[in-house]
């Protein structure tokens, strides 16, 4: 009979995805963070089949219809070559994600997983990871990866690895302190009476309590790193011609300022319009956790 | 004669102090020539104040911290040498004084239940019969399985806790304040539980609590912990009765009293302000009452 007060009960517990989802769905800044996502995305891969002129991603030079504005045919106007801007505009976006993407993959479970070992573990495992990341945060970001991509040839892989070498240590920061917080929990103690292993306390017990500030850091960052890598690119430090990149377009189009304003100015709108799209999201997403937290 | 499940032997267990630059300055001794046995089936009671090391003496059963010195057996087996291991574990178990903080926020209560289940090996096909039996057993119904902390009350939680300290089927159950988080009514159906379960699962229990009131009903035998040290020992009615240490009969005046009669009953002693009474204190006040211990 015990059973039967909880039945009654049933209706009224709604599942925490359920409860976050709803709560996510109703904040401005995560729905429309979350649609210039997904229209980002989306654009770069079907980039072949959206795009007038895939052909003018690489060395096609058509001089007749060069600095052309923008029009129903060259919907971003022409480059100083005659290419089309918008298709290079699209698949610049493509390449934007795809750095954001590889740098991300490899920077936060690193910086993830060294940050727990230094947390959890503390001591001169502490001392050697924490030093280190100290050492890199002293150093100014952008300084650091131009370095690095000085001495490697400038290409896309060595702006991948410049930034990733850069990047894992806010997250191992991050967990870190996060860890140093959750460790002391009794259910940490509780865990370890139980016979959990090591490997189950770190990343099952630990690992969970960092999933919503690694989301929401992981999101905003997905924005700053493109907007380094164009950076870079801007600097002719990272992509080179021909092939298109936001910064390397914004760069090109710069000398052609104010007369041809639509060369560097609407590639420089894209890289607004995706890191815009990302630090929404990270909002959106930061607001959804901040309710849970405090329940 | 049976051996008894759980045996202390001096145990000493002491800290030590140091200077902001690192060098030894002294120790503290948390916890001072303890000896207690606990037989096969009984409950027994540490009473003491905060700081007294009961909670240090429960770190050292659970192997959670290297004695100083002396010995822990358990089933006659000194736990020195398997102190963590599998075996260990196995044998004893701990609730948690505080259960909003010995479940883990983000995991479910089933999550939380499986886990000594994995770590003894128990194959997965098997767990979810055997969350379903442990919630039973405390008397939660099957669908709390999924549900996650901060959707269960104080004693749901507690209750939680104790189903997974029993999954792994131990002998010996470390009780560190189990019920001084919770509210009173709910209190008391916590104790009856555990009543009930030890009968049922023939368990024996390390209760620690500075609720004398609450030790009176549970344990058939206390000890009564200062500054690390047991100054009484004893059958609980005996001690509770007539006590000898001036100390047990500070910490009886302190319980809260409803009858005439067990108002009768209370001993007369001066009541010192403030934290943990300091030697000094406990001498004037030996010779103000003329105790005899």
């Amino acid at each position: 009979m015990a059973h039967l007060s909880e039945l009654a009960a049933e209706p009224q517990r709604l599942s925490n995805a359920y409860q976050n989802w709803y709560r996510f769905s109703r904040n401005p800044s995560a729905v429309i963070g979350t649609a210039i996502v997904i229209i980002c995305i989306l654009t770069a891969i079907f980039a072949p089949l959206i795009t007038p002129y895939p052909e003018h991603v690489g060395a096609v030079v058509n001089f007749r219809e060069r600095h052309l504005p923008p029009s129903a045919d060259y919907w971003f106007g022409t480059d100083n070559v005659g290419r089309d801007i918008f298709t290079r505009v699209v698949f610049g976006m493509r390449i934007s994600l795809l750095l954001a993407l590889v740098v991300l993959a490899t920077a936060v479970p690193v910086g993830t997983v060294l940050g727990l070992l230094a947390g959890y573990y503390g001591g001169w495992v502490e001392i050697v990871i924490m030093r280190f990341t100290d050492i890199a945060l002293a150093i100014p970001g952008l300084v650091m990866v131009m370095a690095v991509a000085a001495v490697l040839s400038p290409d896309l892989l060595t702006s991948m690895i410049a930034i990733a070498a850069l990047w894992w240590t806010w997250h191992a920061r991050l967990i870190y302190s996060i860890t140093r917080q959750t460790r002391v929990q009794d259910y940490i103690e509780a865990a370890e009476t139980l016979g959990a292993s090591k490997f189950h306390i770190l990343f099952r017990e630990i690992l969970p309590n960092c999933v919503s500030a690694l989301a929401v850091k992981t999101s905003l960052d997905a924005g700053f790193v493109i907007l380094i890598g164009s950076t870079l690119s801007f600097l002719g430090l990272g992509i080179q011609p021909p092939t298109p990149d936001l910064g390397t377009m914004v760069a090109s189009g710069a000398a052609f300022l104010p007369s041809y304003w639509w060369e560097s100015v609407l590639p420089g709108c894209a890289i607004l319009f995706v890191s815009l799209g990302f630090n929404l999201l990270g909002d959106g997403l930061r607001d959804m956790f901040d309710v849970e937290d405090v329940r | 004669m049976i051996r008894p499940v759980l045996e202390v032997i001096d145990l000493c267990k002491s800290f030590p102090v140091r200077s902001p630059f690192g060098r030894l300055t002294g120790e503290v001794k948390a916890v001072n020539n303890v000896s207690f046995s606990i037989g096969r089936g009984k409950v027994y009671g540490l009473a003491g104040e905060s700081g007294s090391g009961k909670s240090t003496i429960a770190r050292m059963i659970m192997g959670l911290t290297p004695p100083t010195s002396g010995d822990i057996l358990l089933d006659g087996e000194d736990i020195g040498s398997t102190g963590g291991s599998p075996a260990h574990r196995r044998k004893v178990q701990m609730v948690f004084q505080n259960p909003g903080s010995s479940l883990n926020p983000r995991r479910s209560v089933s999550q939380s239940i499986t886990v000594p289940l994995h770590a003894n090996g128990l194959p997965r096909a098997d767990r979810a019969r055997r969350v379903t039996e442990l919630l039973d057993m405390v008397q939660l119904p099957a669908s709390y399985a999924e549900r996650y902390p901060h959707e269960l009350s104080g004693g749901q939680k507690q209750r939680v806790a104790i189903a997974r300290a029993l999954a792994v089927a131990p002998k010996l159950l470390v009780l560190d304040e189990p019920t001084s988080a919770l509210d009173v009514s709910v209190q008391a159906k916590v104790i009856d539980l555990l009543v009930d379960l030890g009968r049922q699962l023939d368990l024996t229990f390390l209760f620690i609590s500075h609720d004398l009131s609450l030790m009176r009903n549970f344990a058939e035998k206390v000890g009564v912990l200062y500054l690390g040290s047991l100054v009484e020992t004893g059958r609980t009615s005996v001690v509770f009765e007539n006590p000898r240490h001036d100390y047990t009969r500070l910490l009886l005046a302190s319980v809260p009293v409803v009858s005439a009669e067990e108002e009768a009953m209370r001993p007369r002693i001066p009541l010192i302000d403030g934290e943990i009474p300091t030697a000094e204190q406990l001498l004037a006040l030996r010779k103000a009452g003329g105790g005899e211990a």
